[in-house]
């Protein structure tokens, strides 16, 4: 009860912002049907729908993470934890209250994708079900990262690390926007070492039903998933202690 | 019966003591101010007293459980209006109140009610659907206050209620804060000598985190040997510096 009350409060304080879903939606839908148009206009396979989709819902859910670290950052920042620290509001309540209405925003901005894909060729199929449940670890992810930033950054860093950095990283070291074989070396070791690549894989996999090669990729982002998770709880804690 | 009760209640800072050996006694029912100049420790106190800091040392009873010990069943008791207006800026001004009302596992049919009664109270009916972030700072700091009455707090805590607003909000507010009297046990604090002599029943001067002087404007302008309670501030605050 206590915790679903602050749960409703942020999914509306994240759903009225109009900036959050401007880029949270428009900007992978807008990146699908320009690099799908692009593609209708060169010979080579670049960014064939059905490998480009799934790169894309990745590559969407650094903003969730955007979203999340704002939000904390400005509710540390505004008086309102504060306030909300005095009453019977326990830990838990505020980390699940963050974090659970990322899930479905995260998941249906994972499954838009894919639809706003099938009228651009999309390959229509069951296999997009699995493809959304299967982001399930990576949203995790991503959410706790917002809520990690969220808790040791101002408003501003926010911007910066989570806008403007992760944004970049998850689109360069995810292989969408180019084979990083080709690149090889230090570049594609650093890229297999984080866990973006490994969830485009994953969502490429399991949307064309490869389903034996899930295995492989789902391991490093649960590993990234928990881990990420336990910090962000840590740094959350230290700041709550050190009001 | 007190309401609170501190026992060389202490907050070190890296290298300032806040608060310093603070012993407190809050009446029931009673209206309380703290008043001090800035950096005097007031918002400090606050703080430990609503259990969002841990003292350094020392403890607090607020109203029958230890700050440090029992901070559960002590945030059940208490509403706090923080120096900065604390709202949800983009939920409007009813929600913010169904907000806590929902924290404190109020049914629909009394939060509805509470809300009926707050609008009324504090004059909110005209921005209920407004967004509170969008609000006047007279209202918004309304909306905060209200946000820490509609719990019905045993204890409620002000800290610097009518700060940045101006006379003829700050008069509004002061109504509103007189009206409360009597129900429940109110700690304020404050800077405008003016403020606490207007509002309480007793009063607590601070300074460096040090309680200098308590009692009712009557008894602390007779220890000053002064009639003007200006003069009696000044008079205990530099006396309190030697
Ligand atoms: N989080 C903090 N870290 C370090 N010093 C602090 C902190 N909070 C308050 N102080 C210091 O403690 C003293 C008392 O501050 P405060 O309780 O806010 O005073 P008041 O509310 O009476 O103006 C000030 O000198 C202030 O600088
Ligand atoms: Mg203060």
């Amino acid at each position: 009860m206590r915790m679903m009350t602050f749960a409703k409060r942020c999914t509306k304080e994240i759903l009225r912002d109009p900036i959050n879903l401007g880029f949270g939606l428009g900007f992978p839908l807008v990146l699908l049907l320009l690099l799908s148009a692009l593609q209708t206009n060169i010979p080579v396979s670049l960014f064939e729908i059905d490998t480009l989709t799934p790169g894309i819902t990745v590559f969407g859910l650094s903003f969730v993470t955007l979203f999340s670290a704002t939000l904390v950052a400005k509710d540390r920042e505004s008086a309102l934890l504060q306030r909300l620290y005095t009453t019977p509001l326990t830990y838990f309540d505020f980390i699940m209250g963050y974090m659970l209405p990322l899930l479905p925003i995260a998941l249906g901005q994972t499954l838009i994708c894919y639809l706003v894909a099938i009228p651009l060729g999309l390959t229509l199929s069951v296999n997009i079900v699995y493809a959304v449940i299967g982001m399930i670890p990576m949203v995790v992810f991503n959410i706790s990262l917002g809520l990690l930033c969220g808790s040791v950054l101002g408003v501003k860093q926010v911007g910066g690390i989570c806008g403007a950095l992760l944004t970049n990283l998850s689109a360069w070291l995810s292989g969408v926007w180019f084979d990083l074989s080709l690149v090889g070396g230090f570049f594609e070791k650093i890229a297999n070492a984080l866990p973006f690549v490994h969830a485009v894989e994953m969502e490429k996999a399991l949307f064309s039903g490869n389903f034996d090669l899930v295995a492989a990729h789902v391991l490093p982002i649960l590993l990234y998933s928990v881990t990420i998770t336990a910090i962000a709880m840590l740094c959350f804690l230290r700041q709550m202690k050190k009001q | 019966m007190h309401a609170i009760k501190t026992v060389e209640l202490v907050k070190q800072y890296k290298n300032i003591t806040a608060v310093d050996k603070l012993d407190l006694e809050i009446r029931e029912g009673e209206l309380f101010s703290l008043l001090g100049v800035n950096g005097a420790g007031k918002t400090t106190t606050i703080k430990m007293l609503s259990c969002l800091t841990m003292p350094t040392d020392g403890d607090a009873v607020v109203g029958g459980y230890s700050i440090t010990k029992e901070s559960e069943q002590v945030k059940r008791l208490i509403g706090v209006s923080p120096q900065e207006t604390a709202v949800a800026p983009n939920l409007s001004v009813k929600e913010n109140l169904e907000l806590i009302c929902g924290i404190h596992g109020f049914s629909k049919e009394k939060t509805k009610l509470k809300i009926r009664e707050f609008s009324e109270r504090f004059g909110l009916d005209t921005v209920l659907q407004r967004k509170a972030g969008k609000l006047s700072g007279g209202y918004a700091r309304r909306v905060s206050i209200a946000m820490a009455l509609i719990s019905e707090p045993q204890i409620l805590f002000l800290d610097e209620p009518t700060l940045g607003l101006d006379v003829i909000a700050r008069h509004e507010l002061w109504e509103t804060i007189s009206s409360l009297k009597g129900n429940v046990t109110i700690i304020l604090t404050t800077h405008y000598m003016e403020e606490a002599e207007a509002l309480s029943d007793r009063i607590g001067i601070m300074k460096n985190g040090k309680l200098l002087a308590q009692g009712t404007v009557k008894e602390l302008n007779e220890r000053a040997g002064t009639n003007d309670f200006e003069a009696t501030f000044v008079s205990i605050v530099k006396e309190g510096a030697v």
